[in-house]
């Protein structure tokens, strides 16, 4: 936990803070934290695989072979090629093509990123809406706190795929004519992040209720320092850790729920296929006998969903000092 | 419930018990990627509603499997010595599912309901002029001019009773566009083979076999049940055809036949379609909504239509997106259809170099953007066809932004006025068998009974006289030469872009044999069981 004093020792000189930096890298390698993630293989082997799949998407449109998206480039003649070690296999599509033409291994990098771009911002926008409101709700109390937490409740009863496709749904129907450049993409982002706010709201809020009745917050109020600053410069500090572990978690729900909103056919469209799509356009195939449509996205997401999943519960635990 | 209903309740599942426990009872469950889109008999003029309309009513006259004209609730028909005045004789003792008895009163309320505004069957109806009872047995049209196709064009009109609608409020026609909803949407009463047992709308429509049809005896009515469900997925609908779920798949992909083939038990049917699959194009606004372009309608250059046109590679949509299962085609007419320009069914050439020469030309050098709206369960593979035509057109440098979605939205947006489309895929099949149809439905100017679906927006004054004169002419060799006229002056207009006929498969458990009729209409009292 952070002392609070810590904040007014920002404004003495700036080599005390470099050096306090050295000191923390120290302590950091030599953290429990650290600690525990080498000592389970597990977990290496989790963090390895979601930077190799988070660099390959990243890197997409310099190692793909092909760029799918580019719709001059596709020709239907290469449509339905199996990958290159079967039999009428082409080495120029190493993972074969999809119904249209299109490079698997190169759909599949490109597709990832925009699976991971709408997984990291809708979590971006879940956790800015939920610390929000929960510091809100919990360091004003009365009458704020029950709306905010009610609605909350609210929300907690449906499922959030639900919350996704109507919030999905709504927004088609208002942007039906106004086809906006990169505007499924928002729609999504938007779709899934207020699907998954509640559960940041409910946790930041139930700390920030234990948080601000404690000593420093009560100085912090004594000599005069405004709310917003109290909470945001005071409190939010330390609501972080767990707001990390829920961040890292929803991740792989965020993919998985593109993934499906894709799957059914409101996510994006089979023109920028994400990995939901090719697995939905895959899927159609799958008693034709061309199996690589659909197992190589399929696979790849089930190994970035376990990955980001692993490793979020090893955070949790890791950060929870009653399993330690 | 009145205590003779009851009887007469108890009395039908006394009927329905010893029709059970009979060797020939056979219950068909029957899956297609589509539902219909209303039991409203007169609301929308569309294959799979007529579909599973044919089952629960009947017109006055079929259209068998082969072509013929087939007697049904009318039991004669002739032009009696004034040619503008067709007599129908109707068949005596036909009752409808609710017992009550079918006469020339429900014929003329039919006749009259399908001429409603909001019918979608009133473009079939242009040429009536009235119709009368002249007794309880025989009905007299009165048509415009001297017509002589009046029987093809009830072949899909549907006889509902007077007495029930009236009692039911569904005299009106459901304003499907507008998402309007009536009685007659979610109940049937007609005098067909089938009797609506249960319907959940896009999911199952239980229907058991009328014992007291007309038709007893004279068709094999092997089907005693039949479960109509809707699988939208490709792969879920033919595994439910493996595992044996479902016996009768009537929309079979195109990429599962070869599989479906080699299994043992399961039976693959094949035959043409009456039906050509084309894109629409707006071609009279003075902008695309979905278009980059302000102040200009691309679509509205004839040279810009034929640029796409030449674009399209539809022989290797044919061997890629339909695995061989489409005659590619270069006008909108099905070979079935009398006028069918045989001499104008010829492929643009594929031609990339002169398609961007031809929109520069047009002043669009950098291409444009527009949206391609495009149903995803109504065709075989329509959203594979949309999708394959976005990468050809991004070739010539036209950025189409794809919609695709069920086909009960997507008609919507091409029956709207005005429409909500501004390029479109659909498909149009040819009940009548006569161009007229297509010139009536898809090339007049949008008003009163015609143009329907036209969602162009295309309107020739000249043109719609000429379609009009049609429908009086009755010197076939004349009227042929009107017909051939007309698809010479539209293929020089290019309002429409063929992409090509369509070839259907059926697939079902080898112990039923349902062959693929050209209407793609499975009219089940004609199916044995074995």
């Amino acid at each position: 936990m952070r002392d609070p004093a810590d904040s007014t020792a920002r404004s003495s000189a700036a080599g005390t803070i470099a050096s306090a930096r050295r000191s923390r890298l120290a302590a950091f390698l030599d953290s429990d934290l650290l600690h525990s993630f080498l000592s389970s293989r597990l977990v290496v082997l989790a963090a390895l695989v979601s930077v190799l799949i988070v660099g390959a998407a990243v890197l997409a449109p310099l190692i793909a072979p092909h760029d799918p998206y580019d719709l001059k480039s596709l020709s239907l003649l290469d449509a339905n090629t199996p990958p290159a070690w079967e039999q009428g296999g082409d080495p120029n599509y190493l993972l074969g093509t999809d119904d249209q033409g299109r490079d698997i291994l190169s759909t599949i990098l490109f597709g990832t990123r925009s699976s991971l771009a709408i997984g990291f911002c809708s979590v971006l926008l879940a956790s800015a809406l939920g610390l929000s409101l929960g510091l809100w709700a919990g360091y004003v109390g009365g009458r704020v706190d029950t709306i905010i937490m009610r609605i909350a409740d609210v929300q907690l009863t449906f499922p959030a795929i639900l919350t996704a496709l109507l919030i999905d749904g709504v927004a088609l129907a208002i942007l039906r004519h106004h086809t906006v450049e990169g505007g499924k993409f928002s729609i999504l982002v938007l779709a899934i992040g207020l699907s998954f706010w509640v559960q940041y709201a409910r946790t930041v809020r139930g700390v920030t209720l234990v948080e601000r009745n404690k000593e420093y917050v009560e100085a912090a109020r004594l000599i005069g320092i405004g709310p917003l600053k109290i909470m945001f410069q005071h409190i939010l500090p330390n609501v972080l850790g767990p707001v990390l572990v829920i961040a890292t978690i929803n991740l792989a729900l965020a993919i998985i729920t593109e993934a499906t909103l894709s799957f059914l056919g409101v996510g994006l469209p089979p023109t920028e296929p994400s990995l939901g799509t090719m697995i939905q356009v895959g899927n159609k195939y799958l008693f034709s006998g061309s199996w690589w449509m659909v197992a190589f996205p399929g696979l790849t997401l089930a190994l970035l969903a376990l990955a980001v999943n692993l490793l979020g519960d090893w955070l949790r635990d890791a950060l929870n000092p009653k399993l330690r | 419930m009145t205590s003779k209903s009851l009887l007469k309740a108890a009395a039908a599942l006394l009927v329905l018990a010893l029709a059970g426990s009979t060797a020939d009872a056979r219950g068909v469950k029957w899956a297609r990627s589509g539902d219909a889109l209303t039991l409203d008999p007169h609301a929308q003029n569309e294959g799979p509603t007529h579909n599973v309309l044919h089952l629960i009513y009947e017109p006055l006259i079929l259209r068998d499997r082969t072509g013929k004209l087939l007697p049904t609730l009318a039991i004669s028909w002739r032009a009696t010595e004034d040619p503008t005045v067709w007599e129908f004789k109707l068949r005596q003792g036909v009752t409808f599912h609710d017992g009550s008895a079918f006469n020339a009163d429900d014929v003329t309320f039919s006749l009259e309901r399908a001429l409603q505004a909001n019918s979608d069957m009133k473009g079939l109806l242009t040429f009536i002029e009235t119709v009368s009872k002249i007794d309880d047995f025989t009905v007299h049209i009165k048509t415009k001019g001297p017509n002589p196709l009046v029987p093809n064009y009830l072949t899909n009109l549907f006889m509902m009773s007077k007495k029930w609608s009236q009692a039911n409020n569904t005299v009106t026609v459901q304003d499907y566009k507008e998402k309007k909803d009536n009685f007659a949407v979610r109940n049937a009463n007609g005098t067909g083979p089938y009797v609506l047992v249960a319907r959940e709308q896009d999911v199952r429509t239980q229907l058991r076999r009328n014992e007291d049809y007309w038709g007893k005896g004279e068709f094999p009515l092997g089907v005693s049940e039949i479960t109509y469900l809707t699988i939208k997925s490709d792969a879920t609908r033919i595994a439910a055809l493996l595992s044996g779920e479902v016996d009768f798949v009537q929309d079979v992909p195109v990429q599962d036949i070869d599989r479906l083939e080699k299994t043992p038990g399961i039976k693959v049917n094949f035959g043409p379609e009456n039906r050509t699959i084309f894109l629409g194009l707006d071609v009279a606004s003075p902008e695309l909504k979905s278009s980059n372009i302000k102040g200009k309608n691309p679509f509205a250059d004839k040279q810009v239509r034929q640029a796409l046109n030449m674009a399209i590679d539809r022989e290797a949509i044919k061997r890629v997106v339909m695995r061989g299962q489409s005659i590619p085609a270069g006008v909108i007419a099905p070979p079935f259809v009398n006028g069918y320009p045989k001499e104008l069914d010829r492929l643009p050439k594929v031609d990339l170099a002169q398609a961007k020469a031809l929109l520069q030309q047009a002043g669009f050098a950098d291409g444009f953007q527009v949206t391609l709206n495009c149903p995803n369960d109504r065709y075989v593979n329509d959203e594979g066809i949309c999708q394959a035509v976005t990468a050809m057109l991004a070739k010539i440098g036209v950025k189409v932004n794809l919609v695709a979605q069920p086909k009960g939205p997507h008609f919507t947006l091409i029956q709207k006025n005005p429409p909500e489309t501004e390029f479109y895929l659909l498909g149009w099949g040819v009940p009548t068998y006569d161009s007229h149809y297509i010139f009536s439905f898809l090339y007049h100017t949008r008003s009163g009974r015609e143009g329907g679906w036209n969602g162009t927006r295309y309107s020739n004054s000249a043109l719609d006289s000429k379609i009009e004169n049609l429908a009086a002419e009755i010197d076939v060799v004349k009227r042929n030469a009107a017909i051939a006229d007309i698809w010479k002056a539209l293929s020089e207009e290019t309002i429409y872009l063929a992409l090509h006929h369509q070839q259907l498969a059926y697939a079902m458990k080898s112990e039923l044999d349902i062959p693929v009729s050209p209407d793609n209409q499975v009219h089940m009292k004609f199916i044995a069981a074995k």
